[in-house]
């Protein structure tokens, strides 16, 4: 499936990439799996996910967790724990 | 309920007298600014940068917002969240809500401000003598907001 992924914060930086559309293999099911993926197609990448805990997601604007399905997912959003008010 | 992202300075006071005016029905009314401090841990600051995700910052304060307005009988809301650079001193975000007595009014902004510390997308970036540094999320922000977490429901076993 083809869907946008934006990045923020300091994983944007670390990717170097505000956002980007990516193809999904069918194996890529839940956001975890998502993460693994990315994690896999560069330094920077693994970089910024180098500590899969700490990176929230939100698929379509509305938090996640790393066990949720992607399918039909138009936007998924990878950034850091959140530092507003 | 009003909601606002914006990289411009707002009025505390003047959104305040709004959310009151012309009605006699309202008794209570809380305002909270929060406000760029010039020091973090003992380090100086010298300025803050606020990113967003825009579209997500304002859904999620919207279901916040509704979610207050679920728990108590508010009468109004206004929230208002500035990104953008900022510097010591300038206003923040703005939580203003009204009720008929102050319970409500004290409450809803309490739990407004927790879930704005932690759920709502805005990350803030510090510059300091040494450089920027990302800011970290507290553990203190993630245990307040938790307190308003309605308790689960118990098994049929238990």
């Amino acid at each position: 499936m083809s869907v946008k992924l934006l990045y923020f914060a300091w994983v944007r930086e670390r990717i170097g990439r505000t956002e980007e559309v990516v193809d999904l293999p069918d194996a890529v099911r839940t956001v975890g799996d998502l993460v693994g993926w990315l994690a896999g197609r560069g330094e920077e990448y693994a970089h910024a996910f180098d500590n899969p805990k700490v990176v929230r997601a939100a698929i379509d604007r509305t938090h996640v967790r790393p066990d949720a399905a992607i399918a039909g997912a138009r936007e998924i959003a990878f950034f850091p724990p959140m530092t507003g008010g | 309920m009003t909601i606002r992202l914006q990289r411009e300075d707002f009025d505390a006071a003047a959104e305040a007298a709004k959310i009151a005016r012309g009605r006699t029905d309202i008794g209570a009314v809380v305002t909270f600014a929060g406000i760029c401090r010039d020091h973090e841990g003992g380090a100086g600051v010298s300025a803050l940068t606020l990113e967003h995700y825009p579209g997500m910052a304002e859904e999620e304060i919207a279901r916040h917002v509704a979610e207050a307005e679920k728990r108590w009988p508010l009468l109004g809301v206004t929230v208002i969240h500035r990104y953008g650079r900022l510097v010591p001193g300038d206003n923040i975000v703005l939580v203003v809500t009204a009720s008929a007595h102050r319970e409500a009014a004290f409450s809803a902004a309490e739990f407004l401000m927790d879930y704005l510390k932690t759920r709502a997308p805005f990350w803030k970036q510090e510059e300091r003598q040494q450089g920027k540094a990302w800011v970290d999320a507290k553990q203190s922000d993630d245990a307040a907001a938790g307190r308003w977490d309605r308790p689960r429901k118990r098994d049929a076993a238990e």
